[in-house]
């Protein structure tokens, strides 16, 4: 798991003999400030994403998942807004297809996260492209966070630092707190202490950022009323599969 | 939940290889390349509305009824706290107190 950090070592002898492994004339000192900030910024991320992770672990316990079961699921899966909308179809009822299939589709924005993240950190700082096992394993960890992390970064090592730092951050506390979370549901009222409303509020919570554009807003509108207008006549968690029609907003330009 | 829990842990496998695949292909094997504008706008409007569905389905819905219960109280409450900025764990947590303190008292 430990991300491969040959960088960091160059960085090292660069301190100690500047002249001959610094010809480019970089500053060490910058650098290594640049790079802090970036850890910083993937630690804090990290932490952030952590609390989030104990709200999925109470959510899926208490949508009939045993704390096994919530943990394969940020282990394995790990992304979080599949994760939530497979607990929440499953919890009300739903079918294992109607649950896989919303997964599924909230999935393939990671698909388009592989093609923007590609050119960034599937090469080493030589621009060698690095072996297929650790492209393989990088892939695991291709989300929302570690591309918003990583794209931000103009500099390419410092986009791959963010990569593996927030890559390492996350895999750990998301799995963390996964297990206290569900741990923690799994001695308590569930019902009574309402957290079934933990499921909507996380959706609602994950929404703004999906709603700058008017085309966003016309989807998610879109999506609402489609599942409403759909629920009483087909299967549960079904009008989930078709609310993704409020997609074809975005095929005009 | 009307799974048994073999059927719960085969959605959490295919749900991993799915996922798996999605993130992989679009990383290790297409890399790089573009796909139509048209198809990208679509696709990233995929959350916007299927977050948007769940919010309903999971606030006004049991099974294929339509129905305004305690979780509406909870949707209000989130929906303050998402204007007002609030953390993600803060809307989760006024969301199901708002909840449960309507089940106790209606």
């Amino acid at each position: 798991m430990t991300p491969p950090n040959s960088e960091t070592g160059a960085d090292d002898t660069v301190g100690e003999n500047p002249v001959a492994e610094n010809p480019v004339g970089e500053n060490p000192v910058t650098d290594g400030a640049a790079r802090q900030r970036v850890v910083n910024a993937s630690v804090t991320l990290g932490a952030a994403v952590g609390v989030t992770a104990l709200s999925f672990g109470l959510a899926a316990v208490s949508a009939g998942a045993s704390v096994w079961q919530a943990c394969a699921l940020s282990f394995f899966t790990f992304t979080g807004a599949s994760q939530f909308s497979a607990m929440s179809v499953v919890g009300t009822g739903g079918s294992v297809g109607a649950a896989f299939g919303g997964a599924a589709l909230l999935a393939v924005r990671n698909f388009v996260y592989g093609l923007a993240l590609a050119g960034r950190v599937s090469s080493n700082s030589e621009g060698r492209q690095l072996s297929l096992p650790r492209r393989l394993l990088a892939a695991q960890f291709v989300i929302d966070e570690t591309t918003a992390m990583t794209t931000a970064q103009s500099d390419p090592r410092l986009a791959r630092t963010a990569f593996w730092m927030t890559a390492l951050s996350l895999f750990i506390t998301w799995n963390v707190g996964t297990l206290i979370g569900a741990l923690a549901g799994s001695v308590l009222d569930t019902q009574s202490l309402g957290f079934d409303a933990a499921f909507p509020a996380a959706f609602l919570a994950m929404l703004p950022a999906h709603l700058r554009t008017s085309r966003g807003r016309l989807a998610a509108l879109t999506g609402a009323v489609v599942c409403l207008a759909l629920t009483p006549f087909v299967p549960v968690g079904v009008a989930i599969l078709v609310a993704v029609v409020g997609v074809l907003f975005g095929v005009r330009p | 939940m009307n799974l048994s829990n073999t059927e719960l842990w085969f959605l959490i496998g295919a749900l991993s290889v799915i996922a798996y695949l999605l993130k992989a292909v679009g990383f290790v094997v297409v890399g790089g390349r573009t796909m139509p504008a048209s198809l990208g706008r679509c696709l990233a409007l995929i959350p916007a509305s299927l977050l948007a569905a769940l919010v309903v389905k999971d606030t006004f819905t049991v099974a294929q009824d339509l129905v305004i219960d305690a979780r509406a109280a909870g949707l209000v409450v989130a929906l303050i706290a998402v204007w007002r900025r609030a953390p993600f764990i803060v809307v989760v947590v006024a969301a199901m107190a708002a909840t449960a303190l309507v089940r106790a008292f209606a």
